[in-house]
């Protein structure tokens, strides 16, 4: 017989918990009081008239592939004062095979200092 | 002989037809190729259904706690011969069904994906190949083994991700990745020369059993977890896997996520059950180290992804981000796992970090189908060129929006329940570590939702005015990995009780593992 209740239990995570039912439940509550207010504002609605039209200050409307904002200009505030932090990781991203491998043999060097060099100096100590 | 004797029959032999079966059928689909493409593709479905039921029926019988072994040649382990063992408990059996969802859902994918390529004969070769070394990899019980399998899936792997011989650019992908790969496979035969000439051993087990953690055993574990961090994209040896998972077809790209997560399989067994017992005394000293590389790996990678314009390129970053999560789970639980008072937290941390390789496995697989969907329909990669999807790809659209929001960890997805472990344990550790956590999911978020704005929102641009859904097999792979995360993310406690409790524990207890093959073995609970 097929059993609800352990699809049903509250999560535990050792220090708090989390039911995602419930969590769905109030989604859905959300939902259906947004789509009630909605509903109250679509009378207003009239198709084919000044309200389905781009206002845009007083300016003409742009072709529509220049209106869409570009995937390289969103977060562009975020991206230019952080200028100096992505820089210097697209240089460190040269796409030479030869830098991988560097790359490798530095994290290899780095963890045989940390493991062997650094237990032993830990046990001369 | 009725149906249980043998469905015994199958479980018995399973460890060994879970390879042979994806093995056998590469070898069988060229031939099979000749007769017919449509024949060709659903043989090569049939025989990951098969595997798929395989590794299901295994694993429903190792998550009870038991472990299965099977060897191929002599049956006495006292016998100096040749033999290879595979050993499969509940850890290798969790990454097994990861690897074979991934498989199957990837050759319903390219079904129509692939259907204008030619070559398909050796393409469906390859990926058969690609399943069977993967498989190989997780279900082994011996070292030099794993590093066979190892090659076997970096060989079949390069070959799928230069699969575009057209473009320069997939070569040189799969250039890299084959240049990378060797030299990882390389120091990874090093260290079981080390173990072989030391303890006259190859099998896990028997060199746990013996292991000194002698200055060789920990040159070994270096090279170990140096090599196979690389070969699962650890930042900053990561470089290899944005130029591979980007230039890859997408259905390949699935897969190969599923062999990262092979080779990160990998150092949890050194680090966990080949030096469990020896490294008691330094096990702080490793867990810190997977914990900073988690937390290096997890910035870097969504600091990436932030500035890319490249669809599949950016997902990739972003699934670099994602195994950081990985180490600081399993990390935190290597730290914290000798303190007797901090038991509980480091069993978190371990369930944390193993659920979320199955969960990046499906999230950031969606991504990559969703990526192949898109240029399917338009031809085009660059987000900057992109726009006004939504209007023409409703469906691809929702899975886009359901694997945006497991990747981001947001309640109620999957990506959630494993974040919140892993948050939680982190900040018992130190709370620093699970503040960054944080905001890395918090910047994801913001890097999946540039792609939502880029390539689904705004005005219907004219140019893709006659782009269409894509195909139906399209549609059900992704639509197959979308209702998978949905479940897992209602019923994330069914899940960590059946399948993730039983995988951490048996990483944990190496001894049950070494007891398996050395009865006689005393140590490790």
């Amino acid at each position: 017989m097929f059993a609800l209740e352990p699809l049903l239990e509250t999560f535990q995570t050792g220090s708090g918990f989390w039911n995602p039912i419930i969590w769905v439940v109030a989604i859905i509550v959300a939902f259906l009081i947004a789509v009630i207010l909605r509903g109250f504002g679509n009378k207003e609605y009239k198709k084919k008239t000044g309200q389905t039209q781009s206002f845009l200050s007083g300016n003409p409307e742009y072709e529509k592939e220049q209106m869409h904002i570009k995937s390289s200009n969103i977060y562009w505030g975020f991206t230019e004062s952080l200028k100096w932090v992505f820089d210097s990781l697209k240089k460190m991203h040269t796409g030479n095979v030869s830098d991988y491998a560097l790359w490798f043999v530095i994290v290899m060097a780095i963890l045989f200092i940390v493991l062997i060099m650094g237990e032993n100096l830990v046990g001369a100590i | 002989m009725n149906v249980a004797d043998l469905i015994d029959l199958l479980l018995q032999h399973s460890p060994a037809l879970i390879v042979a079966v994806p093995l056998l059928g590469a070898f069988i689909t060229p031939l099979i190729s000749r007769l017919n493409d449509k024949v060709r593709n659903i043989f090569v479905i049939l025989t990951l259904g098969l595997t798929a039921s395989l590794v299901f029926l295994l694993a429903s019988d190792v998550f009870t706690g038991n472990i299965h072994t099977y060897i191929f040649g002599s049956q006495d382990l006292a016998l100096p011969v040749v033999r290879i063992l595979f050993e499969v408990d509940a850890m290798s059996a969790f990454m097994a069904i990861i690897s074979v969802i991934l498989s199957l859902v990837a050759v319903i994918y390219s079904w129509s994906f692939m259907k204008e390529n030619t070559g398909l004969d050796k393409y469906y070769t390859l990926i058969l190949l690609m399943t069977a070394g993967m498989l190989g990899m997780e279900l082994t019980g011996d070292l030099f083994n794993f590093f066979v399998f190892l090659e076997i899936t970096s060989i079949s792997s390069a070959a799928l991700v230069a699969f575009w011989t057209n473009k320069a650019k997939s070569v040189e992908a799969g250039f890299k990745y084959i240049v990378i790969s060797t030299i990882g496979a390389l120091f990874i035969l090093f260290s079981v020369a080390m173990f072989y000439g030391q303890y006259n051993a190859l099998n896990m087990a028997m060199i746990a059993s013996a292991i000194q953690y002698t200055f060789l055993d920990k040159i070994a574990l270096v090279l170990l977890i140096a090599a196979l961090a690389m070969k699962a994209g650890v930042v900053p040896m990561h470089m290899w896997l944005p130029d591979a998972y980007g230039k890859a077809p997408s259905s390949v790209t699935l897969i190969l996520v599923g062999t990262t997560q092979a080779s990160l399989y990998g150092v949890f067994r050194v680090c966990f059950t080949i030096y469990g017992g020896a490294i008691n005394l330094s096990s702080i000293s490793v867990g810190w180290i997977l914990v900073i590389l988690g937390i290096i790996t997890m910035l870097l990678g969504v600091a990436m992804a932030i500035i890319q314009t490249d669809f599949k390129r950016l997902i990739a970053f972003g699934a670099v981000a994602e195994i950081g999560y990985m180490l600081l789970g399993i990390g935190t639980g290597l730290v914290v796992m000798l303190n007797p008072e901090m038991t509980a937290t480091g069993l978190a941390a371990m369930k944390g970090g193993i659920f979320h390789i199955m969960n990046d496995a499906l999230d950031v697989g969606l991504l990559f189908l969703v990526a192949g969907a898109i240029y399917y329909a338009t031809k085009e990669t660059s987000l900057n060129k992109l726009g006004g999807l939504a209007r023409n790809m409703k469906y691809t659209t929702v899975f886009f929006i359901i694997g945006l929001l497991a990747v981001s960890g947001m309640p109620p997805m999957n990506g959630f329940a494993s974040k919140l472990l892993i948050y939680e344990s982190t900040y018992q550790l130190n709370p620093i570590l699970s503040i960054i956590a944080i905001l890395s999911s918090i910047m994801l978020l913001a890097v999946f939702v540039k792609v939502f704005h880029s390539a689904f929102l705004g005005p219907a641009l004219p140019k893709f005015e006659n782009v269409k859904e894509v195909p139906k097999s399209m549609l059900i792979a992704m639509g197959a990995i979308a209702t998978i995360i949905i479940i897992f993310g209602l019923f994330p406690e069914l899940i960590i009780n059946n399948i993730v409790e039983p995988a951490a524990n048996a990483l944990v207890n190496y001894g049950g593992y070494v007891r398996e093959v050395i009865p006689s073995f005393t140590g490790g609970v």
